[in-house]
């Protein structure tokens, strides 16, 4: 079991309040997500959840019972770490049975569990190695098994994918996947890559300043951002953010268009600009383009064999259906 | 870079300081070596004549020679475990964040500063005196008989005085050890249910073992050389309670103006430092690579 739940917790160190009171609610074998910019108080938030930092007020419920006061070892849950925190002059075999000898685990207990974990985590040939002549995703490999032997109620991930280079995070953040459907324990994961968010979450929690923007499932935050902040954050690239007379003609202060939600065309179309820049990945084309008066510039996506190149005159067209509206304080306008 | 040109341009560049170095090493060994082997007396120079290995002999046949050696080894023994432990003691507790940090690291650091002769006096005259010292006024307080630490304890009190000196430049390059010690392999610890003991043992330790090895080595180099604190405070004595190999070769040279003798314990003194290398070396050389 898994449940955590946070009543109004609050976190000041000094005078500095990092999270106003904040209420949240995690259920069991959720993979919950932490995402925002950096400083945005998402670390923290998982560590006082961890028990590694004290609240300044409110309740940290695991299960229904008052956590908030238990030291971190007694709360059943294992965190992975950004820089993985492997203890050096051990061998990856002696780190991965360190909580295990610490709770005084029986000895073939510990050999099988280590087993059953290596085997899982690919790492059966690299036991006795010490984690000096690992490779860095062979590490964070060594990180969880190392939280996986505890068969804890809930994982915390500390942006543990953030020092690998980019191939090596597609393949972990599938492993971590993976790991999650099969032992459907409740993972929370904090990190600032709204992709690592989109991709593994069933729930993402939006953060800004410490307080939460928005909270909902991949699909609910990319379809229906409640705010401009979590309109920006949410989706690769960004949404065009248009205000002015524009915006007025929709009945709102901003409108928000997604870059897969404009047509593009070479003759004809609503909006008139110039092609900026342009990327072409093979599979998509990404259009800067300027000169619309609308924004500094709008994104646009195409399909891959489009003919459009930097310089050329372009007509933009709004899907409408899909067009966001939101209003002077910056929230959605249903 | 490493052309073969710049490679010979290295080699000459850095030979006058490698050549410089040699002849500052050879020279007196080579004299002491030679000097060894003579009947050389300062109260009779003119009577020099080669001795064989007479000189050695009768080193190795002084009563004086095997307490020395044993008194060398208690001393740089007893003065590396308090030094070790009780830096590694002080080390953890000025790691902590404390009110007025910068002004107790100082403190805790001065006695390096303070040179042999003037420690060992201090301690003599103000600390361990029997009739004017703090020990016996503390003493005296509690009601008991003071104690006459040189008298009654000569080896102990210098191990004490040696310990005292010494103890800051421990404490520092402990110090300097523990504050490398990464902060999330500490909270990793604490959330795998290490407690505090556990951590210090299974974390604390192992990362400063590099730290306690050069500890050990650089202290155990200047250790078995120790002499001014011996001259100043028990002259070796009583009897030979307190002379070491270093005070034992001054007394054949200064007191008995034997320079054969005194070179031959020298060279003794130099065999018997690289054995503790050695020794050393296989011991805890191996944290070092």
């Amino acid at each position: 079991m898994g449940r955590i739940t946070l009543e109004n917790v609050t976190k000041r160190f000094g005078d500095v309040e990092v999270i106003p009171p904040l209420n949240l609610d995690i259920n069991d074998g959720e993979f919950v997500v932490f995402v925002g910019p950096s400083g945005c108080g998402k670390s923290t938030l998982l560590r006082l959840i961890a028990g590694l930092e004290d609240t300044s007020g409110g309740r940290i419920l695991i299960d229904g019972q008052d956590a908030t006061a238990t030291p971190p070892a007694k709360r059943g849950l294992a965190m992975v770490f950004q820089s993985y925190a492997l203890y050096p002059h051990m061998s990856v075999r002696k780190n991965i049975a360190f909580p295990m000898r610490m709770a005084g685990v029986p000895q073939d207990e510990q050999d099988r569990r280590i087993e059953a974990a290596a085997k899982a985590l690919n790492l059966t040939n690299y036991l006795d190695r010490k984690p000096g002549q690992l490779s860095g995703g062979q590490r964070q490999r060594v990180a969880i098994g190392r939280a996986i032997v505890r068969e804890p109620s809930a994982f915390l991930f500390d942006e543990p994918l953030s020092n690998l280079d980019a191939a090596l995070r597609v393949g972990m953040r599938l492993e971590i996947s993976e790991l999650h459907n099969r032992l459907d324990t409740t993972m929370i994961y904090v990190t600032h890559d709204q992709v690592e968010a989109m991709t593994m979450a069933d729930k993402i929690v939006v953060l800004q300043a410490g307080r939460i923007e928005q909270v909902g499932s991949p699909m609910e935050l990319y379809r229906a951002p409640k705010n401009l902040f979590v309109a920006g954050f949410i989706g690769s690239p960004k949404m065009n953010l248009i205000e002015g007379p524009t915006a007025a003609e929709f009945g709102a202060t901003t409108i928000g268009v997604r870059p897969e939600h404009i047509a593009v065309s070479g003759t004809e179309g609503r909006w008139k600009g110039r092609i900026g820049v342009s990327e072409h990945l093979g599979s998509d084309t990404f259009f800067y383009v300027e000169d619309t008066g609308l924004a500094e510039t709008i994104t646009v996506r195409a399909g891959g064999n489009i003919d459009l190149h930097h310089g050329d005159t372009v007509w933009l067209t709004p899907d409408i259906a899909e067009m966001h509206r939101f209003d002077a304080r910056g929230d959605r306008i249903a | 870079m490493a052309t073969r040109q710049t490679a010979s341009l290295a080699r000459l560049m850095r030979a006058p300081a490698i050549i410089l170095l040699l002849i500052w090493m050879i020279v007196p060994l080579g004299m002491t070596l030679y000097y060894s082997f003579l009947n050389y007396n300062l109260l009779n120079p003119a009577g020099t004549s080669w001795a064989g290995w007479f000189n050695y002999r009768y080193f190795y046949t002084d009563p004086a020679f095997f307490d020395a050696i044993r008194n060398t080894l208690v001393l740089v023994l007893g003065v590396l475990v308090i030094t070790v432990v009780g830096g590694i003691a002080i080390a953890l507790l000025i790691d902590k964040p404390i009110w007025g940090q910068g002004i107790v690291r100082i403190l805790i650091i001065s006695p390096f500063f303070v040179m042999p002769p003037v420690a060992a006096l201090i301690w003599k005259n103000m600390i361990m005196h029997p009739s004017y010292g703090v020990f016996a006024d503390i003493a005296k307080f509690f009601g008991a008989q003071p104690v006459d630490w040189f008298a009654q304890f000569p080896l102990t009190s210098i191990i004490i005085i040696v310990a005292w000196q010494w103890l800051p430049f421990a404490t520092l390059i402990l110090l300097t050890a523990l504050q490398s010690l990464d902060g999330e392999q500490m909270e990793a610890a604490e959330m795998d249910g290490a407690g505090a003991l556990s951590r210090f043992i299974h974390l604390t330790l192992p990362h400063m073992a590099r730290a306690i090895t050069v500890v050990i080595l650089i202290q155990t180099i200047f250790l078995l050389g120790i002499y001014a604190e011996i001259l100043v405070t028990t002259n070796g004595g009583p009897g030979n309670a307190s002379t070491n190999l270093t005070y034992l070769i001054y007394r054949a040279a200064r007191l008995n103006f034997d320079i054969g003798g005194a070179a031959a314990g020298g060279i003794i003194a130099v065999i018997l430092a690289n054995l503790v290398a050695i020794f050393l070396m296989r011991a805890v050389g191996k944290n070092l690579d």
